[in-house]
Parts: C-alpha cells; sequence; structure tokens
C-alpha cells in the first residue's frame, strides 16, 4: 500500500487525507467484513480511499496504529471484553459494523435461555466458556454504527468518504416501507409475509421485501417508529404474536418489544 | 543440522476465524504440533430450540459469511425432508444454480485472495494490485460475475433473501439469466489462465494417506442430498450422517472433531473429486489431469488444485443449467408449506465440503431439536495428524523455522478453513 500512499488523493480539487483502518471481529460469521471485499466493481477505489493496517481475514501481518477500527460481531466471552477495550483505546473512531456489533445481531436469541442449559444443549458436559451476548456499546464507546445483516456496501463506502472528507454521517430517519413503496413493490402483507418494514431504519433500499421477502428488522428501529401500531395491524392481517415476536426479535434491535409481547402474551 | 524451533501463530491470518499454530522441535525431535480452534460459540443448535421452521434458514444462513447460501439450502432441504416434501425440477435446478455460483465465488476468493499471495511471497492481495494488476483484475471479475448471479437467482449474494421452504419467493429475470449464460462461456479463458498461474506455483511436496469423505454421485457431480460415500468404502444413507460423523470433543478446539474409519478424515474440494472425478464435465477433468490430480490423491495442499478444478465444471454446468431452464416457461416459485413433527435430515456440499443440518419439528412446526455439522468441524482432527506428519517430515528434512511455519500455516489455509462457522 505504501506507493499508493504517497500518491495524493484529492476530492474536488482538495487534498483528501487517507486515514488508516482495521479490521477486527469478534463473535460473528465475519460476512460483513466479506461484504467489504465484495463489492468487486469499486473495490479498488474503495481500498484506494484508506490506508489498510490491519485486516487478519484478507491480510498477514499490519500494525496496530489505526485512527478508525471497524469491529464486526457481538461481545460473548470475557477476552473479547479485553480484546475491544484495546481496540477502543488504540482507535480515534470505533463502528460497530453491522447487526451483531451493533445490537448482537442473532446471536442475542441465544439471551432467551440460561445460559447453563444453551451450553449444556451443544457442548453437554463438555466445559466452554461464554458469556450473555452483548453488543459493543454495552462496554465502550462506539462513536459510529453501520447497520444490517449483513451490512450494504454501498453504504459502507458512503460513510468511509464521509468520514475521510470530514463530511458529517447522515442517516435515513424514515422506515424500509418508505424506500419500500418508492421500488413500486407491492406490500407484502397483501401476498400474507410478515414485514418490519414500517418500524425499521432505512438506508438498505428495502434489500429483502424488493425479493418478496419480508423484513427481519436487522437495521434496529427507524428514529420514529410506532411498534405498537404495527403490531395491531400485523394481528389485523392475521399474523400470531409468534410469528411478530420471531422478526421482532431476531437480530435484537427490537429486543425489547419483543419482551413487552411476549411478557403480554404470558399475562 | 539437527533442527530447533518454536513456531507460536497466534490468529492465524488469510482464514475465516480464529485459530493458532503451534510447533515446538528441538534437536530434530517433534515435541509439539497443535492446531488449536479458539472461535467463541454462537450456540445455533441451542438458538434455534423454539422456533418456527421458516425461521431456521433465516437464521442458519447467518452461520457463515463466506457459504451462507450453501447453508440456507442445507436448512430448506432439512425442513422439507421433515415434512416430506419434494422440490419441483425448476426449484432444483435454481438452487443448483445458486450453489455453483457459491461455488465459484469462495474458491475464486480462497485461490486468489487468500492462498496466492503464498506462493507469490506477498502477505496479501493488496500488494498484488500494483505488482500483478491482470492477476488482481481477473480474480475480481470472476468472483463479481458468480456474485452478481447470486444475486439475480438468490436476491443477495450473502445471506440470499428468495430462497424458502417450498422454493422461491420471486423468479429470476430471464433476459439476465440469457446474458449470464454468455458471460459465464466468457469467463472460460479467465479460468484457463487462472490454471496457467497456478501451474507456475510450486505445491510443497507432501502427502498422508487420508480417508476422504463426499456426497456419492449415482450419475453427476453431487451437490445437494442422496448418499454418503468415503473412500475407505463406508457409504451410507443421507439420513444416517451421524453413523458418518461420530463428533466429539476435544481440549484444544471450540470446535468438534469427527472421524469414521481412521484417525480423522477429510472433507472439502479434494474430497470429492476423489470420490466422484469421474461425474466432473471433461474440460474440468483435462485441468485436473493437467496437473497430476487424479483419485486418490493424499496431498492436502492439492485441494487448492481441486477448487481449481470445480470452478471450471461449475461454469460448465452453470450454462447448462441455464440452457435447461431458459428452455421451458417458468412454473410456479413455490409450494405450500404444511408442517408436521418429525425429523429432517439434509447432506449439502458447500465449498469446504459436506454439511448436515438435521431438524426435529413438533406438530405445529416449531424445532424442538437441532444439530449442524460443518465442514471444517470435520476437517479439524485431519489438519491435525497432518501437521504432526507435517512437521515431522520437514524437520527430517532440516527446515527451518520460517520455512515450517509457512509450510504449516499453508497446510491450514489448503483446507479454506471457516473457522467461525465449524465453532457455531
Amino acid at each position: 500500500m505504501s506507493a499508493a500512499a504517497a500518491r495524493p488523493k484529492t476530492f474536488l480539487g482538495v487534498p483528501v487525507y487517507k486515514p488508516k483502518v482495521a479490521f477486527f471481529e469478534l463473535t460473528s460469521c465475519e460476512g460483513c467484513q466479506l461484504q467489504i471485499l465484495n463489492n468487486e466493481g469499486t473495490l479498488l477505489d474503495f481500498l484506494d480511499l484508506v490506508e489498510v493496517v490491519k485486516f487478519r481475514e484478507g491480510m498477514t501481518g499490519g500494525n496496530d496504529d489505526y485512527e478508525i477500527a471497524f469491529v464486526e460481531g457481538s461481545v460473548s466471552r470475557g477476552d473479547e471484553v479485553e480484546r475491544l477495550k484495546t481496540i477502543r483505546n488504540n482507535a480515534k473512531v470505533l463502528v460497530a459494523l453491522g447487526s451483531c456489533a451493533c445490537f448482537g445481531g442473532v446471536n442475542q436469541l441465544k439471551n432467551r435461555f440460561p445460559l447453563d442449559w444453551v451450553k449444556k444443549e451443544v457442548y453437554g458436559d463438555h466445559p466452554i466458556d461464554s458469556e450473555r451476548v452483548r453488543p459493543l456499546e454495552d462496554i465502550v464507546k462506539v462513536d459510529l454504527k453501520i447497520y444490517g445483516c449483513p451490512i450494504k456496501k454501498e453504504e459502507v463506502e458512503r460513510i468511509v468518504t464521509d468520514l475521510a472528507i470530514g463530511n458529517d454521517i447522515v442517516y435515513p430517519k424514515y422506515p424500509v416501507c418508505m424506500e419500500c413503496k418508492a421500488n413500486n413493490n407491492i406490500c407484502l402483507f397483501d401476498v400474507g409475509e410478515p414485514c418490519l418494514g414500517p418500524i425499521t431504519r432505512a438506508g438498505c433500499n428495502a434489500w429483502c421485501p424488493n425479493s418478496r421477502a419480508g423484513c427481519w428488522g436487522c437495521r434496529g428501529p427507524a428514529e420514529e417508529c410506532n411498534v405498537g401500531q404495527l403490531i395491531s395491524i400485523m394481528e389485523q392481517h392475521g399474523f400470531s404474536k409468534d410469528t411478530i415476536i420471531d422478526r421482532l426479535e431476531c437480530f435484537g434491535g427490537f429486543a425489547v418489544y419483543a419482551d413487552q409481547l411476549r411478557q403480554g402474551l404470558k399475562s | 543440522m539437527k533442527v530447533n524451533c518454536d513456531i507460536n501463530v497466534h490468529h492465524l491470518t488469510r482464514v475465516e476465524g480464529h485459530g493458532n499454530i503451534k510447533i515446538k522441535i528441538h534437536d530434530g525431535i517433534v515435541q509439539e504440533a497443535t492446531w488449536e480452534v479458539v472461535e467463541t460459540p454462537r450456540f445455533f443448535e441451542a438458538l434455534l430450540v423454539g422456533k418456527k421452521c421458516d425461521n431456521a434458514p433465516w437464521i442458519c444462513g447467518r452461520i457463515c459469511g463466506i457459504c451462507s447460501i450453501g447453508h440456507t439450502l442445507a436448512s430448506i432441504r432439512a425442513v422439507e425432508n421433515a415434512f416430506g416434501m419434494k422440490p419441483t425440477a425448476q426449484t432444483t435446478k435454481l438452487r443448483l444454480l445458486l450453489k455453483h455460483m457459491e461455488t465459484l465465488q469462495s474458491h475464486i476468493l480462497h485461490l486468489y485472495f487468500l492462498a496466492a499471495p503464498d506462493f507469490l511471497n506477498v502477505g496479501s492481495v493488496f500488494p498484488l494490485i500494483k505488482s500483478h494488476p491482470d492477476v488482481v483484475g481477473r480474480a475480481a471479475g470472476l468472483k463479481k460475475l458468480a456474485n452478481d448471479m447470486c444475486d439475480c437467482v438468490g436476491g443477495r449474494r450473502l445471506h440470499p433473501t428468495t430462497t424458502v421452504v417450498g422454493g422461491f419467493t420471486m423468479l429470476p429475470d430471464r433476459k439476465e439469466l440469457a446474458r449470464f449464460r454468455d458471460l459465464l462461456g466468457a469467463s472460460v479463458p479467465g479460468l484457463v489462465a487462472t490454471a496457467e498461474l497456478f501451474k507456475t506455483f510450486h505445491l510443497p511436496d507432501f502427502a498422508r494417506e487420508t480417508e476422504f469423505i463426499s456426497l456419492k454421485g449415482d450419475e453427476d457431480y453431487p451437490f445437494i442430498g442422496g448418499d454418503l460415500i468415503s473412500t475407505d468404502g463406508v457409504i451410507k444413507k443421507e439420513s444416517d450422517y451421524r453413523a458418518m460423523t461420530n463428533e466429539y470433543l476435544v481440549p484444544q478446539s471450540t470446535s468438534k472433531w469427527s472421524k469414521l474409519s481412521r484417525e480423522a478424515f477429510s472433507v472439502g474440494a479434494l474430497a470429492r473429486v476423489n470420490n466422484n472425478f469421474r461425474f466432473l464435465h471433461p474440460a474440468a477433468q483435462g485441468i485436473a489431469t493437467d496437473f497430476g490430480l487424479t483419485p486418490v490423491n493424499h496431498n492436502p495442499y492439492m485441494n487448492n488444485i481441486a477448487q481449481l478444478v470445480e470452478c471450471v465444471h461449475v461454469v460448465y454446468d452453470s450454462i447448462r443449467l441455464i440452457d435447461e431452464l431458459l428452455g421451458s416457461p417458468w412454473q410456479e416459485p413455490r409450494q405450500a408449506v404444511v408442517p408436521k413433527s418429525g425429523v429432517g435430515v439434509a447432506a449439502v456440499e458447500v465449498p469446504r465440503g459436506i454439511l448436515y443440518h438435521c431438524y426435529e419439528f413438533n406438530e405445529t412446526g416449531h424445532i424442538t431439536k437441532c444439530d449442524c455439522i460443518i465442514p471444517t468441524s470435520q476437517n479439524h482432527a485431519n489438519i491435525q495428524y497432518d501437521l504432526t506428519a507435517l512437521a515431522t517430515q520437514f524437520a527430517a528434512q532440516g527446515f527451518q523455522d520460517r520455512e515450517l511455519e509457512l509450510l504449516a500455516e499453508m497446510l491450514v489455509r489448503a483446507y479454506d478453513p471457516c473457522i467461525s462457522c465449524s465453532v457455531h
């Protein structure tokens, strides 16, 4: 990367600072980092925008002199807490990359059960170290969140460009439902498919509903969302509480609402 | 000169997930050679319990960030088998096409981005952007084609959206499929050039007699469902997968290990080629023969070449599938799903080897028990035994720290391990 680093990068004729970035993963599938390598059409431009100093999945060597740390995954073991604190100390900007880092992701579904039962179900009596799943911000200060399971590469590119040129990072305030309508999709409620589009933060361009798969809320709540109202609408469409809970609790962004609904079921 | 070395690779790079290599040699005697897996478990088999059947493919796809399509398809097949459903011919072809494109994208990622840097003496693909722009451009082009086709058929390259129990939520655009058919045809020279590049690489001279397990082909090179076979002559039904995997726990790994007729066995592209060579497309067989890859090959580094051979096979087979799909009008994409109690097993060949999902359902279609056996978890024990043999052989030949460390790293990388997947 040294030759590329020497070449001045400009934006509208102004030299642009090339930040040193590092990628890390905790409890995860490493899919979000893979997404970074996935937009092959713009990958080389993207790599020219930053200086990658650490990316274990893709490179040997590197160093810990980074300014922006992208951390994928949730925290579920003591050594991860320590790793995360070290990364926080080294980084100027810590970015939570993907649903697991932002909300716990699918991993937090295990928090529905007592930890001892979870361990026994998979490992029997074999000793295994694991804790309740937590998002990054339960441990350290998180400066930026990149939502989604998986993350959308175009959004990462936009956010990293804004970081590099010093722009404010702006997220859409409206829900996925707006994007879906703008794409002229048929409403999935009308074809019997549950969907969290009306309450989920936009920015994915209605990725799943475009394929006629209802939204599972992987990006978490939109800035203003009326979960109670959505639940009544879904009930009017004949969806069971069970189905609604499945959607609300899947990625962790709506875990509080899923808990409330489950409590309601019990009472 | 007697070899003395102390190799300690913490969190091996250019593999998916977290594993360590430790080798200690004193006066030419190997004291320790360990493949340690330290990945944090995610407990998918527990967190699935209580979930309705339609959740399974959506959640289980998230086991893996590289082969999410394979996990999704295995999950769907397990559910469909439990409910006694048979996919339509159209669904079967579309699923296989999607599977092929995941195989292509995953193999290209591994060959160029993870394995090739070792042979070109660099730490990653990044310096190659400047030094070998044609090579990186070719890799990016092939990977993009495969990923774009995954978007077209599966809705999304990672964690697919159209794939559901019963079929597909929607069907790909026929004009797009026709366009991809042409692009696949045009990609063949890129694969031939990839083979030429790999011919310039020196594969380490190492072999350890190994049992190889994969799906058993009957008429074609198998990827989704069917009987299971090992090169030691064991044949089992798909539903009897546990007799093939025999999982157990060891202190050095948070992933389970497996064995069958010997102390360990191997799965993956090399296992598939070893068991089903005769069903490969002739062009793929030709590439294999060029590299001296004929069954049964016991050099684990040859898995790289087996992946290359499979890239050629899946490109030709995808062209055939698209021709067949475009040869008849679209049928209904999705069957109705009627849950019932029972057990369903699926065996699917994903890029790193044979993958099993098994679910037990109650009468409302909720999961009461779940078992997923991952290719890399089946390979861990074999990597361990290879590593011991490798350290012994190369120490006897007088190899020193740096060379031995690189050979050990390359050995693990040759398996293209998906470690977080193996621990899940």
